[in-house]
C-alpha cells in the first residue's frame, strides 16, 4: 500500500527505467477525461473566435451608426446593435480579447500570489502569524478607497511609461490580482496545516528530504483541488471586477468594450435588446464554464490514485 | 396657481361655513403616498446639506418666505406678499428689503410663526462655524431684523437690484427659533434629533426618519390650508438607481412618484409604453456644456504650471486658437446628442444661459445644426492640416484633444459620438471618465477634479437657483479662474478672460431695470459661446414620474419639485 | 489551545491598531470629497466652510487621535450608559463618531441598518450554506454523474454571472411579468401577525434568492473538490475493508477531513454577511450596512467609512481565530507553534 498519495508513485515507474515523464502521465489521463476535453475545445474555440473573429466580422468596434441603434439580430450585425449603433459581434469580439487577457493574467496573479503565502504561512510556523495578519489586512480594506487611491498615485505615471492602453491594463491587472488572493491564501493554508501533520510528510522528513521538495512534490499536488477551484472562481471575479473598474473610471476608456462592461451597460436594455446581455452573459459563462472543466480534468490527471486506476 | 389657490380658500371656507363635510375637502382622505428618489435623504435639514434630495425631502415640511411656482414666477409661501420698489417692500436705494409676513400661520406643534423664526433662521446660516450650504442665498447680507413680529426686514451691504436671495426658495426655509435655538454655529451638528425632525409649516411633519433610507411623513393638523394635503401620510423611500425607480413606478406600479429620470430614452419610452405613468419634464437652467481649456494642460509641464493661467503667459497649445474651438463646436450634431441620451428630457441649446425666456439669446442659433465642411474649412483656412495619419496638426502640434467627464452611461454614450463626430473633422480624442465623487469633489490634492481641469476638454451639467443670472454669470470673470492662489475656488473653469465680460458683469451688478438686466445677460452669453470658451450642448430638463392615479403634480424647474405636494391628490 | 487563544488575542491588539492606522491613512489619502455629491450651484466659498465645519482644516494626527479617542473611549461609554441607563460623567458634551452627510452618530446609523443585513443577507448565507454542503457532497460521491454536471453547470452560471444582472432578472420576472414579489424592500415593515410575516417573506424572496444562488455556487464547487480528494485517501479505503457501512464513512471520515476548506470559507464569508451585500442591498433597496457603506464611500463620508471598515476588520481577525480553533477540533493532529 502506497503512503503517499502523489509524487512517490511516479518515482518507481522512473526507476523501472520506462520513459514516460510526470507529464506525459498527466497528458495520457487528460487525454482520456471527456469533460476536460470538451471544456478546452469550447475554451479553444472561444479564444481562436476571438483572436481570428476580428478578421472575419471586419465591422469596426468603436463605430456609432446612429441610425442603426437598438436593432435586433440581422445579417449585417448578427448580434444586433446598441443604443449607439455599435455593432454588439465585433463589441463581443473586441472586448473577449482584452476580458479574456485581464481574466487570466490578474488570476494568475492572485494563485500565485495565493498559493505562496498559503504554503509559506500553513508550512512554516514562524512565518504564520505574519503572514497570515498581513492576509486580515488586506481582507478589511476597503476596496473602493484603495482603487482611488491607486489611481490616483500611478494611472499618470503608468500611462506615460506604457501608453494608455498598457498601462492601464498592467494597473487593472494588478489591482485585481493584488484585492483577491486573499481567499486562496486562507484555503491553502488550511489545507498545508492538515496536510503537514500526514504521515507521507513526516515519513518524507525523517528521511531528510529536503523542505522545498516536500513542498513542490508533497504538499502542493495534495492543495491543487482547491487552487484549480480558485481558478475558475478567480477567473470568472477578475472579469467581472474588471468591469466595475471601468465604472469607477480606473479601467479602460469608456468606449472601450469588454464582456464585463458590456453585461452592465446592457442591463438597462434587457427588455429593449436582449442580445446585448444574453451574448456577453453567455460569453463570460462559457469561458468559467470550460476553464472549470479543464481544471477538473488538470486535478484528476495529476492525482496518482485515479490516473493509475 | 395662486388664482387657483384663492378659489380653493374660497371654497373651502364656504364648506366651513355651511358646515358640510365634503369628500374632497377633507384633510388626509386620500390615504397614503409612495415616493421615490433613487438617492436617499440624508437629512431634513437642508441648512446642512445642499443635496437636491435632501432640500426636496425638507419641502415637504419646511417653507420659505417666497418661492417659485413652475412658470419660474415669485409667489408668497409665508410672506403676505412680495416685496418690490413699486409697493415701498424694497428700498429705494435698493439697500434693504422688507418682508411682511402671514399672520394666520402656526408651526405643526401649534404655536405661532413670527418674525423671530425669520431673524434667527438667517443668523443660524451666517453663523461661520455651522457651514452653511445655502450660504449664498445670503451674499452681501449685514443684518436682518425684526421690525415687528410680522414684518422682517433684511439689510444688504452693497445695493442689490436683486434683493430675493435669503429665504426665497426651498433651500434656505426658516427653521423654528424654538426647536434650533440650541443648535447655532459648531453645534449644529450635535442636534440630530432636531435636524432628522425639524418642526415646519408645511403641509407634513416628520414621523419617522431613517437617515439615507426612508423618511416616513404624515399630515400637518396644523396646516394654514384646509383640506390638504389630500395625503395623509407620505413614504419618501430612497436608494437604489434611476432606471429601477422609473420601473417602479412605470413598470410595477408599486410607487407614486419617481425622481429624476435620467436614463436612456427607449428603456423609459419602453416602460411609459405600460400605461401605468407619465412623465413629467420641466426646464429650468440646466444646460450640459463641454468647457474648452485656454490654458495648456500639457502633463510635463508640472503642477506649478499645468493648466494655470498665469496671467495669460501658459495658452493652450491648440484650443487658445478660435479657429479650433469654433471647428470644434461646428462638427457637434446636437440633436443625435438629445436623441440618443435624453429624449423628452433635453432640447438642442446654443446658450449657456437658457432660461428664463427673457434672458435666452437668439443670437447664436446657427449652432444648431452640424456643419462638417464649414468646419473643415476653417480648420484649413486657419493652416491646421491632416497629417499622415488622418489628424491635423500644424507646427507639429496635433489635435488630439484628452476629453473628460464623470461617471455616467449617458455621459459615456455622449463622449463616443463627439468622438466620432470630431473624427470625421480630423480631430483626435481619448475619452476619460471619473468617478462623479471625484470629479467633483474639492479634494485639493486631487489631480482629477473639474476645477484642476488637466484635460483638453470637459463635459457636465450647471446651472444656478432661483431665475437670476447676475451671479450666476459672475463666475466667468477673469478673477474667477482657479488657480493655487484661490484654492482652485474660481467658477471660471474655462480659465478665460475677456476685458468686456468683466466690464458687463460689473454693469449688471448696478443695474435695477430688468430690461437692461436681460440685455447684458444676453451680452454675456453671447461673449462665452461664440468665443466657444464654453460650447453649450443640451438644454436639460428635470424629468420624473408618476403613477397615473396621483393628480395635481406640476413640474417645478424652478424649486423643489414637490413644490405644490399640498394639491397633490387621488 | 486556551495558550494560543490567548496568544491571538493578544496579538490582534497592534494588529487591529496598525489595520485602524492604514484605514484612516488610506481614507485620508484618497481624491474624494465630502463636497463632492453637493450641487454645482454650492459656490466654492461656502464649500470651504463645509470642509471646515466637518474638521478637515485639522491637520492628520489630530484627526487620527480624535477618531480613536472617540471610537474606543467616548462610543463604549455611551453605550454603556444606554445599556444600564446611567450616566458616566460629562455625557452631553462627549463627542460621538459623527457622519459627514448626516451628521448623526455613526454607532445609531449601524444599529439602525443592521436587522434588515442580517436578516436578508445572513439567511441568504445560511440557506446558500444548507444547499451547498449536499450539493457538494452528492456532486463528489457521484463524480461526473448527470446531478454533478448539472451542479457543475449551475453553480458556474450563479457564479459567473454577477448579482446585478441576476437581480434584474428576478425584478423583471417576478415584479413585472408575474407581479407576485415587490421589488422594493420596505426596511419599516413590521411583523405582528400571519399576513404582515407572508408579506415580509415576499419582500425577502428575492434579494435571499439572488444572493444564496452566488454564495452555493462558490462553496458548493470548494466542497465538491474537498471530498473528491478525500475520496481516494487511504484511509477511507482502509474504513470500508473494515466493513463500515458506507454512510459512516461517508459522513464521519469524509466529511470531518473535507470541511476544512468550506470551514475557511464560512469564517470569511461570515464577516461579509454584516457587512452586506453592497450591490444586492442596492438592487432591492435594502439599505442595510452594504448600502450604507458604499454611499459612504461615494459621499467620502470618512467618519463612517473609517468606522464600518474597522468594524469588519475586528470581525475577520475574529472569525479567522475561530477558524484556525475549528481546524484543530476537524483534524486533532494540526498544532500551532
Amino acid at each position: 500500500m502506497p503512503a503517499t498519495p502523489s509524487g512517490s508513485l511516479t518515482a518507481p515507474s522512473r526507476a523501472t527505467g520506462r520513459h514516460r515523464s510526470l507529464w506525459m502521465d498527466v497528458w495520457l489521463a487528460f487525454r482520456n477525461h471527456t469533460g476536460a476535453l470538451a471544456g478546452a475545445g469550447v475554451f479553444i474555440a472561444i479564444a481562436l473566435a476571438v483572436a481570428v473573429g476580428p478578421l472575419i466580422h471586419t465591422v469596426d468596434p468603436h463605430y456609432l451608426d446612429i441610425l442603426a441603434k437598438n436593432q435586433g439580430p440581422s445579417l449585417k450585425h448578427p448580434m444586433g446593435t446598441d443604443n449607439l449603433g455599435r455593432d454588439t459581434l465585433a463589441q463581443v469580439l473586441a472586448g473577449g480579447r482584452i476580458s479574456l487577457a485581464v481574466g487570466f493574467t490578474a488570476m494568475f496573479i492572485a494563485l500565485v500570489l495565493g498559493t505562496l503565502v498559503g504554503v509559506l504561512a500553513g508550512f512554516f510556523r514562524g512565518l504564520d502569524g505574519l503572514l497570515m495578519r498581513l492576509t486580515d489586512m488586506f481582507l478589511a480594506l476597503p476596496l473602493l478607497p484603495l482603487l482611488l487611491v491607486v489611481i490616483m498615485l500611478f494611472r499618470d505615471s503608468l500611462r506615460a511609461a506604457f501608453g494608455p492602453e498598457t498601462g492601464i491594463f498592467l494597473l487593472v491587472v494588478f489591482i485585481i490580482g493584488i484585492t483577491s488572493w486573499m481567499q486562496t491564501a486562507r484555503i491553502v493554508r488550511g489545507d498545508v496545516l492538515a496536510l503537514r501533520e500526514r504521515e507521507f510528510v513526516t515519513a518524507a522528513r525523517s528521511i531528510g528530504t529536503r523542505r522545498r521538495r516536500i513542498i513542490t512534490r508533497h504538499i502542493l499536488p495534495n492543495v491543487l483541488s482547491p487552487i484549480m477551484v480558485s481558478a475558475t472562481l478567480g477567473i470568472a471575479n477578475a472579469i467581472i471586477t474588471e468591469s466595475a473598474l471601468s465604472f469607477l473610471g480606473l479601467g479602460f476608456p469608456p468606449d472601450f468594450p469588454t464582456w464585463g462592461r458590456l453585461l452592465f451597460d446592457g442591463a438597462n436594455f434587457i427588455s429593449v435588446t436582449p442580445a446585448r446581455v444574453l451574448w456577453p452573459g453567455l460569453a463570460i459563462s462559457l469561458t468559467v464554464l470550460s476553464v472549470n472543466y479543464i481544471g477538473d480534468g488538470l486535478r484528476d490527471a495529476l492525482d496518482p490514485r485515479l490516473r493509475g486506476a | 396657481m395662486f388664482g387657483k389657490c384663492v378659489i380653493g380658500l374660497a371654497i373651502a371656507a364656504l364648506a366651513v361655513a355651511m358646515l358640510s363635510t365634503s369628500a374632497q375637502a377633507e384633510r388626509g382622505s386620500d390615504g397614503h403616498l409612495k415616493i421615490l428618489y433613487w438617492q436617499a435623504v440624508s437629512t431634513v435639514n437642508p441648512y446642512l446639506s445642499g443635496g437636491t434630495k435632501d432640500i426636496e425631502a425638507a419641502s415637504l415640511v419646511l417653507e420659505p418666505l417666497a418661492r417659485y411656482d413652475d412658470s419660474g414666477t415669485m409667489v408668497p409661501a409665508l410672506a403676505a406678499d412680495i416685496p418690490t420698489v413699486e409697493n415701498g417692500g424694497v428700498a429705494a436705494d435698493l439697500m434693504s428689503i422688507t418682508w411682511p409676513l402671514r399672520q394666520d400661520i402656526v408651526w405643526s406643534d401649534g404655536t405661532p410663526f413670527t418674525a423671530a423664526d425669520v431673524v434667527f433662521s438667517a443668523e443660524y446660516c451666517l453663523n461661520e462655524e455651522m457651514g452653511c450650504n445655502p450660504l449664498s442665498s445670503f451674499t452681501d447680507v449685514t443684518g436682518v431684523e425684526a421690525v415687528d413680529d410680522h414684518t422682517v426686514r433684511i439689510h444688504f451691504g452693497v445695493a442689490k437690484p436683486f434683493p430675493y436671495g435669503p429665504f426665497v426658495g426651498s433651500n434656505a426655509p426658516i427653521l423654528q427659533k424654538a426647536q434650533f435655538e440650541n443648535c447655532a454655529g459648531a453645534r449644529a451638528q450635535t442636534c440630530t434629533a432636531q435636524n432628522f425632525g425639524p418642526i415646519g409649516t408645511g403641509p407634513f411633519k416628520v414621523d419617522e426618519f431613517r437617515a439615507n433610507d426612508v423618511v416616513i411623513f404624515s399630515a400637518n393638523e396644523n396646516y394654514r390650508e384646509p383640506g390638504k394635503p389630500a395625503f395623509a401620510t407620505v413614504t419618501f423611500k430612497g436608494g437604489g438607481d434611476a432606471t429601477s425607480a422609473a420601473r417602479a413606478v412605470l413598470s410595477t406600479g408599486e410607487f407614486d412618484y419617481a425622481w429624476n429620470l435620467q436614463i436612456e430614452p427607449e428603456v423609459l419610452e419602453q416602460m411609459v409604453a405600460n400605461g401605468q405613468g407619465t412623465l413629467v419634464a420641466g426646464f429650468g437652467t440646466m444646460v450640459e456644456r463641454l468647457v474648452v481649456n485656454q490654458t495648456d494642460n500639457d502633463p510635463d509641464l508640472g503642477k506649478d504650471k499645468r493648466s494655470l493661467y498665469l496671467g495669460g503667459t501658459n495658452p493652450h497649445r491648440f484650443l487658445s486658437d478660435p479657429a479650433v474651438r469654433h471647428a470644434l463646436s461646428l462638427a457637434i450634431d446636437r440633436q443625435i446628442l438629445v436623441d440618443f441620451g435624453y429624449g423628452a428630457a433635453g432640447q438642442v441649446t446654443c446658450n449657456v444661459l437658457p432660461a428664463p425666456p427673457v434672458y435666452a439669446s437668439a443670437a447664436n442659433d446657427a449652432c444648431m445644426t452640424q456643419n462638417i465642411e464649414e468646419a473643415n474649412r476653417i480648420l484649413d483656412e486657419a493652416g491646421w492640416l491632416p497629417g499622415d495619419d488622418g489628424v491635423r496638426e500644424k507646427d507639429g502640434v496635433r489635435l488630439s484633444i484628452l476629453y473628460q467627464t464623470s461617471t455616467n452611461s449617458v455621459r459615456q454614450g455622449t463622449q463616443a459620438l463627439i468622438k466620432q463626430m470630431w473624427g470625421q473633422i480630423g480631430v483626435e480624442t481619448e475619452l476619460r471618465n471619473i468617478d462623479a465623487a471625484v470629479f467633483f469633489g474639492g479634494d485639493p490634492a486631487s489631480s482629477d477634479t473639474y476645477m484642476k481641469f488637466y484635460a483638453d476638454i470637459q463635459m457636465y451639467t450647471n446651472n444656478f437657483d432661483g431665475v437670476d443670472p447676475e451671479a450666476y454669470m459672475a463666475n466667468w470673470m477673469c478673477s474667477e479662474i482657479p488657480g493655487p492662489e484661490n484654492q482652485w475656488l474660481g467658477g471660471n473653469i474655462a480659465r478665460a478672460c475677456n476685458a468686456e465680460y468683466d466690464a458687463l458683469a460689473a454693469e449688471i451688478a448696478v443695474t435695477a431695470s430688468l430690461e437692461e438686466r436681460a440685455a447684458i445677460a444676453r451680452r454675456m452669453n453671447d461673449i462665452i459661446v461664440q468665443n466657444q470658451y464654453i460650447i453649450p450642448l443640451i438644454w436639460r430638463a428635470k424629468i420624473s414620474a408618476h403613477a397615473n392615479t396621483l393628480k395635481g403634480v406640476r413640474m417645478n424647474p424652478w424649486d423643489s419639485e414637490l413644490w405644490n405636494i399640498a394639491d397633490w391628490h387621488r | 489551545m486556551t495558550h494560543y487563544i490567548v496568544r491571538r488575542l493578544l496579538f490582534a491588539v497592534p494588529t487591529l491598531i496598525a489595520i485602524s492606522f492604514i484605514l484612516f491613512a488610506l481614507l485620508d489619502l484618497a481624491p474624494n470629497d465630502p463636497t463632492g455629491q453637493l450641487p454645482l450651484t454650492i459656490p466654492a466659498e461656502a464649500r470651504e466652510q463645509i470642509r471646515e465645519s466637518l474638521g478637515l482644516g485639522q491637520p492628520f494626527h489630530i484627526r487620527y487621535a480624535r477618531w480613536m479617542e472617540q471610537f474606543f473611549v467616548n462610543e463604549p461609554l455611551n453605550l454603556i450608559e444606554q445599556a444600564f441607563g446611567i450616566e458616566i460623567g460629562d455625557s452631553e458634551s462627549r463627542l460621538r463618531v459623527r457622519s459627514w452627510a448626516t451628521r448623526s452618530p455613526v454607532v445609531d446609523l449601524i444599529i439602525e441598518r443592521l436587522p434588515q443585513t442580517l436578516w436578508v443577507v445572513g439567511l441568504s448565507y445560511l440557506i446558500g450554506i444548507l444547499i451547498a454542503v449536499p450539493i457538494g457532497i452528492v456532486s463528489a460521491y457521484r463524480q461526473y454523474s448527470w446531478f454533478d454536471q448539472l451542479g457543475t453547470f449551475v453553480s458556474m452560471i450563479g457564479f459567473s454571472v454577477p448579482t446585478f444582472f441576476t437581480g434584474l432578472l428576478a425584478i423583471i420576472v417576478f415584479s413585472v411579468a408575474l407581479q407576485w414579489l415587490p421589488s422594493i424592500y420596505d426596511t419599516t415593515h413590521r411583523v405582528t401577525d400571519l399576513a404582515s410575516f407572508w408579506l415580509q417573506i415576499k419582500q425577502m424572496a428575492m434579494p435571499v434568492m439572488v444572493l444564496a444562488l452566488f454564495n452555493a455556487a462558490q462553496i458548493s464547487r470548494f466542497m465538491r473538490a474537498a471530498v473528491l480528494d478525500n475520496l481516494t485517501q487511504d484511509y477511507v479505503r482502509t474504513a470500508r475493508a473494515k466493513g463500515l457501512r458506507e454512510r459512516v464513512v461517508l459522513f464521519i471520515h469524509v466529511l470531518r477531513n473535507s470541511l476544512i476548506p468550506v470551514v475557511t470559507l464560512i469564517a470569511l464569508g461570515i464577516p461579509t454577511v454584516f457587512g452586506g451585500a453592497i450591490i444586492t442591498e442596492k438592487i432591492f433597496r435594502v439599505n442595510g450596512i452594504g448600502e450604507l457603506l458604499i454611499t459612504a464611500i461615494q459621499g467620502a463620508d470618512i467618519p463612517l467609512v473609517q468606522t464600518l471598515s474597522f468594524l469588519f476588520a475586528v470581525l475577520i481577525v475574529l472569525f479567522n481565530l475561530i477558524a484556525d480553533v475549528l481546524y484543530g477540533v476537524l483534524d486533532p493532529r494540526i498544532r500551532y507553534g
